[in-house]
């Protein structure tokens, strides 16, 4: 049975696409097969993200027009045999992606032996968003510690609760807090809201706190998801993420204040 | 220079309040028709001709009693004025 999984936040640039590719890698990386689709029809970025942009043919809409099969559309990744990327249409019709055409691709992917399909949904609370979430099984709301962030994330826990497939069925989807650009020095001086403060207003369980990072945007510079530098604070955090999402347990890293012992004070270790 | 003696003021926790509040609100709107706060301004315009009220004077839900949805409306008159219904 594959597993679908939302990663959808509501306000924009908040790290949804960081998130996606990172979280497909690194179940990927575990053996899994994944694919992970762009539903940013028109503005079409998962690809740069993955480092894949210039093996894009086909996308998600020309497979649900039934102007290309799947196979010719997904994308092999480099790095992993069993990651595949569905590229966004770029074009300007809203109205490209229709619920029966998702429904058929996301079967399809399914029937192909998928174990994970991730859906990177696009900003907003309009059509992309809302054929996203509508078939997934479990939701990643990815959230900055940022009161706007905080409070277009409810908006969204509103529709996965009710405009979604097992909604409708009057079951519930599971819904994972997943923290990005968390400081913590500014955490510990009251300028920033906490992990804590997050899941208390949400009423959310964290899956994963990614810290505010330099190297998530040489990551994207590079078309290399950050969850593959594990070197990186941040990417030793989405590992962690991802492997709560199989349903490890793992003690949340880089949320405290790093105390500097005195000699890394002075020589500035 | 002396700046860290300041005791740093903790927008962390105004921030938090603030949503508490909004979100606690904005979930209670939820779920119900998508006319309520079409409804709730409109009723707010109407009431406002004969009656100054603020914004959050004008309550309007839906309700559920045994079988049936009620709507529920209550209007808050400001203190000092009587209502005649």
């Amino acid at each position: 049975m594959a597993e679908i999984i939302v990663v959808t936040s509501g306000k924009g640039g908040v790290g949804k696409t960081t998130s996606s590719a990172s979280l497909a890698c690194g179940l990927a990386r575990r053996g899994k097969k994944v694919v992970v689709i762009d539903f940013d029809v028109g503005l079409r970025n998962l690809d740069l993200i993955m480092g894949c942009e210039r093996r894009v043919v086909y996308d998600f809409v020309n497979v649900t027009q039934g102007e290309a099969s799947l196979k010719q559309a997904l994308i092999k990744d480099k790095r992993f045999d069993n990651l595949f990327v569905l590229a966004a249409s770029q074009t300007r019709d809203k109205d490209a992606l229709t619920k029966e055409g998702v429904e058929k691709v996301l079967k399809d992917l399914a029937d192909d032996g998928f174990d994970y399909i991730i859906c990177d949904s696009p900003a907003g609370i309009e059509k992309g968003a809302f054929l996203a979430m509508y078939f997934a099984d479990q939701a990643v709301v990815v959230v900055n510690p940022e009161v706007s962030s905080v409070r277009d994330s409810d908006r969204i826990l509103g529709l996965l609760d009710s405009k979604t497939r097992h909604a409708e069925d009057g079951e519930s989807i599971k819904a994972h807090l997943l923290l990005t650009r968390y400081n913590p020095q500014r955490v510990d001086g009251g300028e920033m809201l906490s992990v804590k403060d997050v899941e208390e207003v949400l009423g959310l369980k964290t899956i994963g706190v990614i810290p505010e990072s330099g190297e998530v945007l040489n990551a994207s510079n590079k078309g290399e998801p950050v969850i593959l530098d594990m070197e990186s604070n941040a990417g030793q955090a989405y590992d962690d993420a991802v492997a709560r999402l199989m349903g490890e347990e793992r003690p949340m890293r880089f949320t405290q204040l790093e105390k500097k012992g005195f000699f890394s004070k002075i020589f500035g270790g | 220079m002396f700046d860290f003696l300041k005791a740093k003021k903790n927008t962390a926790s105004i921030a938090k309040d603030r949503l508490r509040i909004i979100i606690a609100q904005e979930r209670t709107n939820r779920g119900g028709p998508d006319y309520l706060p079409l409804l709730q301004r409109e009723l707010l315009e109407v009431i406002r001709k004969y009656v100054s009220i603020d914004a959050d004077a004008v309550k309007v839900d839906v309700v559920k009693d045994g079988e049936h949805d009620v709507l529920d409306i209550s209007v808050a008159l400001p203190e000092g004025r009587t209502a005649t219904a």
